[in-house]
């Protein structure tokens, strides 16, 4: 009973505050608002044992079994990686990595066999992957020019000064400009199943929907509009110093040439961290074939191009299936089991100190 | 003579405060914005961004905000001055009449010179300090107001020299061709020293003779005046100088801390740098080939001077401008939230409360050490005349209390001239006056002559009194009911009606009143011829100056005194002294002589007062109430439930001051020893505090064994408290009680310590007779001493040296004029507003500036350091891991509402809660909510959040194949805009097309789950463990709250009958003695009902629990 009408008083009793102020004389009293008087509903939430540990047990029942889905999920993906870079003698690329240099006009090939133990189903994404390049450097993600890119035909003459020293070569303007179009991934790989009776057959690779919609689209436009005639478009640019050919002569295909080649695209969006992969083509399944890539013996075409043992770099070729997650990752999973589970323990440690300490403390603080 | 006065080129009247003009506004605005350090600061970082090898982020990050906040303060100033601007020009163009060459010609204020002669009419404000040359009143008297100047409201006299009065009309005034030497320009408003050198005589000028600017001209048709200052040479101008600007504490914490984090920054930019030189050495040098060093950056040491300052450009969020805003912007909101109380509206006076600085909010809530004044600010200010002594005879007694109520006297059959208002209950005493006892008569006549009231005669009978001190009012209002009413004066006599019959004295003389003489004197002269001093004065300096033959009367009269004193009310000694011709006409030489003295004229003055001042005989004593205002106990007894220290400067006499101290509950009659040190000499005092120091000594603060033993010489009032009650009895129970002359001692220098802990060790002081000056030198000692946060309260002029010297100024808006208000930093009209401005307002301010700080610091660590870490990802080249739109949004935008939401609104508990437990705003008084472990453990916290966001993507982008730049997760969702200003701006929109790409990948959804969840289960557990182990009392106090809405809960189930009878009546928070005290007086109802909420709970724990349980999982939170 005394509960309930003290605690009556105490809403009403800010709002009985006295009537209007003095009759004639304009009263500065001020407003009583909620706002002005500070009683604006709000929402304390007070850390109490009965909120917390529930907390604490309901995040790890919910985090655990979404790692184990993850962790599941993740492992099935099937996921094939091979090194290619040649550092070791035995390599049989250990040649053209040996003997490389930019002029060379004859591209230096070599081919590694590798055997896939399971067969793959889907769609097969195969990447590159390069360690040890630092896309992320700030000089090198800053050494573009996003006009040009966009088909600007200003800055294709004039390159932004942020693509120096890539942006005139030989009093050309280059297209496309700076380090990071400069030091395009130029290795190109191709993928044969050696059928048991001995026959080669080449797998087709998809060179496009490897890059984001919008970057096609969007953010990379030929110059000169809808002309055709890339070459023309092009007219008055120099290539890039290290590359073989001008941008115009990336692809036969009208569609995937020029600024909007697909390949280009990926390279241009840089990575974030110094070791990273790239989507480089995809593998469709067939519609009369289970599997996409069937269990044996393959081989890996490459012309060795793309030099990167002055700086240690490796040069990776993964092949991938994919799931809702995306592609493999079991860090995901286990943090989320780390995460749930110790969220649990932290919970029954809690409840345990609460049980053992903090009651009899809270009673004992409130009789005194 | 104009042309005469050009050649000493003395300032025009024209004044200018404002600061800038059109064209110097922004070039001296920018200026004075970068002398702020910040500013420069980031000016700094823009310079450094201009440099293309250097600029990590572009330019825009910093010149948007920095050009947001100078705008916002250039607006700010703008306004200001244009209001300047306009009240200058309405000013200088003001019209006043100045008579030029025998005519009166109308001229703007500002063209008004030195040396000319003005005319002023009645109401019209005085347009520079003038000389009064003449007026339309007789004697060359005339009347100001001088409430711009001082605040005071009632009427001021002036008068003129008399030479000068008789120049009426201005064909005389244009041919007066005096001159004035006199003092250069100053700010001292009641001073001024000069001579008039006119026809070969010498005439002295005193502030008497003085009109000063800003002051309004009343009840006078018209004055002439010489233009003695014009424009910033004024009296009014000399004194509109800058107030100091105060600081608080948290501001010099934050200003360290930021130096602080800008060492810090420096060692992170060190540590990239370095980090930078080796990976151009190792590795970037080999990776020339796809990225080329910058032509002239030719080597890595150069390489890793510019990481460095692109690194310090980098890492700057961690102390951004919006930090310095932020705060400003909530300081004004809390400023708002106190002139809005309405808790703290007076609807008598209509006066809110008002916080003139909004820079000082959060430092209410730190307050240790009140210092108030009593008159007007603990009392109402209101005088009545409530008791007399008259020859030994005591009148006013309120013989029964108990008794029926006393009927006021009715004085209108015996006096149709009495003040129908007037309340005395003795009806002997006008019995007295009727039979006409001499003495008597002459006690009211004393009242009656001896004064500096003006009146006004509205009509016959209505008579108002102006007087300049509310004691002088009543006195003068008791003498008009009692007969002797007071009707009129001129310079020259004094006109009464006594007992029916209007009687004329000529007045010859006014020893007026100062605060060393204590007492006025006048001389006056008789119808019958006779001359006689009447004085009225304190009663110590008179009763010294009395004729030995009153010991007896005077013996008697001082108990009188004693017993008046005792009851708290406001003694004053009345005395006279007749006077020979022979004796007044030698006196009048001198002290004529003394009038005229240049030089230390005011001692001379001073003596001759005092020559003449002997020997007289003493008539009685009067005693005048001086009401408390309203809740000043129940303040005074919460503040001190808050371990706020209370101390009563006055300048009152010690008894009275004690006697206030008793009815405040200050000094209460448990206490073990109240310490009176009234020492006049060095070493009297000395010893006086070494006993009071000695006494404590052998009882020291936490006292283990028994209390003192009571001293022999006055044992304390209670009796010895048993040991139990210990703990009760601690250090705080002492009072320490000095005076005016002691004091002076105590403040020197050697005996300065010795005083200061003495004092603190007290729970209560009172310094009585105290002048405005000791006050401050008070108040600076405890701020040297304990570096504690003092809080200074008056309302008078007096009051306002203590109230600039403190740190926190409250002015009460009272009685006294608004003077003290004008140097204060909060006002309002009521002393018990200021429980709620410190405990409610003031802990809310420290509360929301403390958590608004951590937060802000938090929030910066965590955001900046993922570039920290990035950076050994990236070679140490400074690439951001954000956009750069995030980055300069990110504190002016993004979170900038969090924090100042927070730092605005938040309440831990609410208001009626935080009275109710003065314990409450201790945390603020030891400085626990924010402090230099506070900082750390914010920023430990920030970089622990900063290394889960970099980490915990890092890590699953490791494994992941789709590489993304983890940034783009947190890109704003606005894809369809950014496409179209992409369009336009392709080179500054990078990141388009990222948020369609990656938001719908669940990967990303999943990681900001898992590093939310990493970054707050720690930290939650932490809370929890602390609130569950070692709860504060507002935890305690909130979660009482919520027991109480459950239990509210329970009465409505009706399942209430689980009590059982406990024998307990114990208090929820028993932290504090004398709390009980405030429980019985019944308006702590809530308390015991929350502490039978508690037994309840207790008793019947196992059904509480399961209750518990199922109302969290019901509500779980309780809506507050």
């Amino acid at each position: 009973m005394m509960a309930s009408t003290y605690n009556a008083k105490d809403e009403d009793g800010h709002i009985t505050v006295a009537g209007p102020g003095g009759g004639t004389l304009r009263s500065r009293k001020p407003e009583n608002t909620a706002f002005k008087q500070q009683r604006l509903p709000a929402w304390q939430p007070i850390l109490t044992a009965g909120t917390v540990l529930p907390a604490f047990f309901v995040i790890g029942l919910i985090f655990i079994p979404i790692g184990i889905g993850l962790y599941v999920t993740s492992n099935n993906i099937k996921e094939f990686e091979i090194d290619y870079t040649g550092v070791d003698m035995s390599s049989p690329c250990f040649n053209c990595s040996q003997n490389f240099s930019w002029n060379s006009t004859r591209p230096c090939t070599c081919s590694i066999p590798f055997y896939l133990d399971q067969p793959y189903e889907s769609n097969v994404f195969m990447y590159y992957g390069l360690s040890n390049f630092y896309q992320n450097h700030r000089r090198y993600v800053k050494s573009r020019d996003d006009s040009q890119l966009n088909g600007d035909s200003e800055a294709l003459t004039k390159p932004s000064k942020e693509c120096e020293p890539y942006a005139f070569h030989d009093n050309k303007p280059i297209a496309p400009c700076g380090a990071i179009a400069n030091s395009m991934f130029n290795d190109s790989l191709e993928l044969f199943y050696n059928d048991p009776n001995g026959t080669k057959v080449q797998i087709h690779l998809m060179k496009t929907g490897i890059a984001w919609w919008t970057d096609k689209h969007v953010k990379f436009r030929n110059p000169g509009g809808n002309n055709p005639n890339l070459t023309v478009a092009f007219q008055g640019t120099t290539k890039p110093v290290n590359w073989r050919k001008p941008v115009y002569e990336l692809d036969s295909d009208q569609e995937n040439d020029g600024f909007i080649n697909e390949d280009f695209i990926v390279w241009m969006r840089t990575a974030a961290l110094p070791t990273f992969r790239k989507l480089y083509r995809i593998i469709q399944k067939k519609k009369d074939m289970v599997l996409t890539l069937p269990r044996g013996n393959y081989t890996l075409e490459v012309v060795y191009n793309y030099p990167v043992r002055s700086f240690e770099g490796r040069k990776r070729m993964i092949l991938s299936t994919i799931s809702w997650m995306g592609g493999k990752n079991p860090f995901l999973g286990i943090a989320y089991i780390t995460v749930g589970s110790v969220c649990f323990f932290l919970g029954v440690v809690l409840l345990i100190i609460h049980h053992k300490y903090g009651n009899r403390n809270n009673s004992a603080d409130i009789s005194n | 003579d104009r042309e005469y006065n050009e050649k000493f080129q003395y300032a025009s009247n024209c004044i200018m405060t404002s600061k800038y003009n059109i064209i110097t506004f922004l070039p001296v605005n920018l200026f004075e914005q970068f002398q702020e350090v910040a500013n420069t600061y980031f000016l700094f970082l823009l310079i450094l961004q201009l440099i293309p090898q250097i600029s990590s982020l572009s330019w825009f990050t910093t010149i948007v905000p920095l050009a947001l906040v100078l705008s916002i303060t250039a607006v700010k100033d703008a306004t200001d001055d244009y209001f300047r601007h306009k009240s200058d020009n309405q000013v200088n163009n003001r019209q006043s009449q100045v008579l030029i060459r025998g005519s009166l010609q109308n001229e703007k204020w500002m063209n008004v010179r030195v040396g000319d002669i003005i005319k002023l009419e009645n109401n019209q404000f005085v347009a520079a300090d003038l000389l009064l040359l003449s007026s339309s009143e007789p004697h060359g008297l005339c009347y100001i107001e001088t409430a711009e100047l001082d605040g005071e409201t009632n009427m001021k006299v002036r008068q003129s020299v008399s030479v000068t009065s008789e120049l009426g009309d201005p064909n005389n005034l244009a041919s007066f061709d005096g001159e004035v030497v006199c003092e250069p320009p100053n700010n001292k408003l009641d001073r001024f020293c000069g001579t008039l050198y006119w026809r070969e005589k010498k005439y002295t000028l005193t502030n008497q003779n003085m009109l000063l600017r800003g002051c309004v001209l009343r009840n006078t048709e018209a004055c002439y005046g010489l233009v003695i200052f014009a424009g910033p040479d004024t009296k009014l101008m000399q004194n509109s100088g800058r107030t100091k600007f105060k600081r608080t504490s948290i501001d010099r914490l934050m200003n360290t801390l930021v130096l602080w984090i800008f060492g810090f920054l420096v060692c992170m930019g060190v540590i990239l740098a370095v980090g930078n030189a080796v990976w151009e050495r190792e590795v970037g040098s080999l990776f020339q080939s796809y990225l080329p060093w910058d032509p002239p950056v030719d080597n890595f040491l150069f390489s890793a001077f510019l990481s460095f300052w692109s690194y310090v450009i980098i890492l700057n969020t961690v102390v951004p401008i919006s930090l310095y805003v932020s705060v400003e912007v909530i300081r004004l909101g809390h400023s708002y939230f106190i002139n809005w109380d309405q808790q703290m509206f007076c609807s008598q006076c209509n006066t809110a409360a008002e916080a003139r600085t909004t820079t000082l909010n959060e430092e209410l809530g730190q307050v240790e050490y009140i210092f108030s004044d009593k008159t007007g600010t603990l009392t109402q200010n209101i005088m009545s005349f409530n008791k007399c002594s008259i020859n030994g005879q005591t009148y006013g007694e309120v013989t029964d209390p108990l008794g029926p109520q006393q009927k006021k006297l009715d004085f209108t059959p015996f006096n149709p001239l009495a003040d129908p208002d007037f309340c005395f209950y003795d009806d002997t005493l006008l019995e007295s006056v009727k039979v006409g006892d001499l003495h008597t008569h002459e006690f009211f006549r004393v009242l009656s002559l001896c004064h500096t009231v003006m009146s006004e005669e509205k009509s016959e009978g209505e008579l108002v009194y102006k007087a300049q001190s509310p004691d002088e009012g009543a006195l003068v209002t008791a003498a008009r009911n009692f007969g002797f009413v007071f009707r009129s004066r001129t310079p020259g006599t004094i006109t009464t009606t006594e007992m029916g019959q209007t009687v004329t004295y000529s007045l010859l003389a006014i020893l007026d009143f100062n605060n060393i003489r204590k007492r006025m004197s006048v001389i006056v002269r008789s119808p019958e011829g006779r001359i006689r001093l009447y004085c009225k004065g304190a009663d110590t300096v008179l009763l010294e100056r009395l004729h030995p033959c009153n010991q007896e009367l005077m013996n008697i009269t001082s108990d009188h005194l004693n017993e008046y004193a005792a009851d708290g009310l406001r003694t004053l000694a009345l005395a006279y002294r007749d006077l020979s011709e022979d004796e007044w006409e030698a006196w009048s030489e001198s002290h004529r002589c003394a009038d005229k003295a240049t030089d230390c004229r005011e001692d001379r003055l001073a003596a001759a007062y005092e020559e003449i001042e002997q020997d007289m005989m003493l008539l009685g004593a009067t005693a005048i109430e001086d009401k408390l205002q309203e809740g000043v106990p129940e303040t005074i007894a919460i503040l001190s439930l808050a371990n706020i220290k209370i101390w009563v400067l006055t300048g009152d006499k010690q008894e009275t001051a004690v006697n206030i101290g008793y009815s405040c509950k200050m000094l209460t009659d448990d206490m073990t020893e109240v310490f009176i040190i009234s020492g006049h000499t060095v070493q009297s005092v000395r010893q006086e505090l070494r006993s009071g120091g000695g006494k404590k000594l052998r009882c020291p603060p936490p006292p283990p064994h028994p209390p003192p033993p009571p001293p022999p010489a006055s044992p304390p009032p209670a009796s010895p408290s048993p040991p139990s009650n210990l703990m009760d009895n601690i250090s705080g129970e002492f009072a320490l009680v000095i005076n005016g002359h002691s004091l002076a001692h105590a403040l020197e220098a050697d005996m300065e310590g010795e005083f200061v802990s003495t004092a603190c060790a007290c729970k209560a002081v009172i310094c009585c007779r105290v002048t405005p000056l000791q006050k401050a030198q008070v108040v600076e000692l405890i701020k040297k001493h304990k570096k504690a946060v003092t809080l200074a309260v008056g309302d008078g002029a007096n009051d306002v040296s203590m109230i600039k010297s403190a740190h926190i100024g409250v002015g009460i808006s009272g009685q006294e004029g608004i003077q003290a208000v004008l140097a204060s930093d909060y006002s309002f009209s009521q002393f018990r507003f200021l429980q709620r401005l410190l405990l409610v307002h003031g802990r809310w301010s420290y509360l929301r500036m403390c958590r608004f700080l951590c937060y802000f610091f938090y929030k910066n660590f965590a955001f900046t350091m993922v570039h920290f870490w990035f950076g050994f990802f990236c070679g140490f080249s400074a690439q951001t891991v954000y956009d750069q739109y995030f980055i300069t949004l990110y504190n002016i935008v993004y979170t900038s509402l969090p924090v100042l939401a927070m730092g605005i609104f938040d309440q831990d508990v609410p208001d009626q809660r935080s009275l109710e437990y003065p314990k409450l705003y201790e945390p603020g008084q030891l400085n626990l909510l924010f402090n230099k472990r506070e900082f750390f453990i914010c920023i430990t916290q920030g970089i622990y959040t900063s290394v889960v966001l970099f980490f915990v993507p890092y890590a699953v982008f490791y494994f992941y194949l789709t590489v993304l730049l983890p940034c783009t997760k947190r890109t704003p969702l606005f894809s369809l805009p950014v496409q179209t200003l992409f369009r336009i701006f392709p080179n500054q929109f990078h990141f388009v097309g990222s948020a369609q790409s990656t938001l719908l990948q669940p990967v990303v959804w999943l990681t900001i789950a898992l590093a939310t969840a990493i970054c707050i289960v720690p930290v939650l557990a932490f809370r929890f463990l602390k609130l569950d182990l070692k709860p504060q009392l507002s935890d305690t106090v909130r979660k009482n709250k919520l027991r109480q809405k459950k239990r509210k809960m329970v009465g409505r189930n009706g399942r209430l009958g689980a009590r059982s009878g406990s024998r307990r009546s114990g208090y929820a928070f028993a932290h504090q003695e004398g709390f009980g005290e405030l429980i019985t007086s019944g308006k702590n109802m809530r308390l015991s009902s929350l502490a039978l909420a508690t037994f309840a709970s207790k008793h019947s724990s196992s059904w509480i629990d399961t209750l518990q349980h199922s109302t969290s999982m019901n509500n779980g939170f309780v809506n507050d």
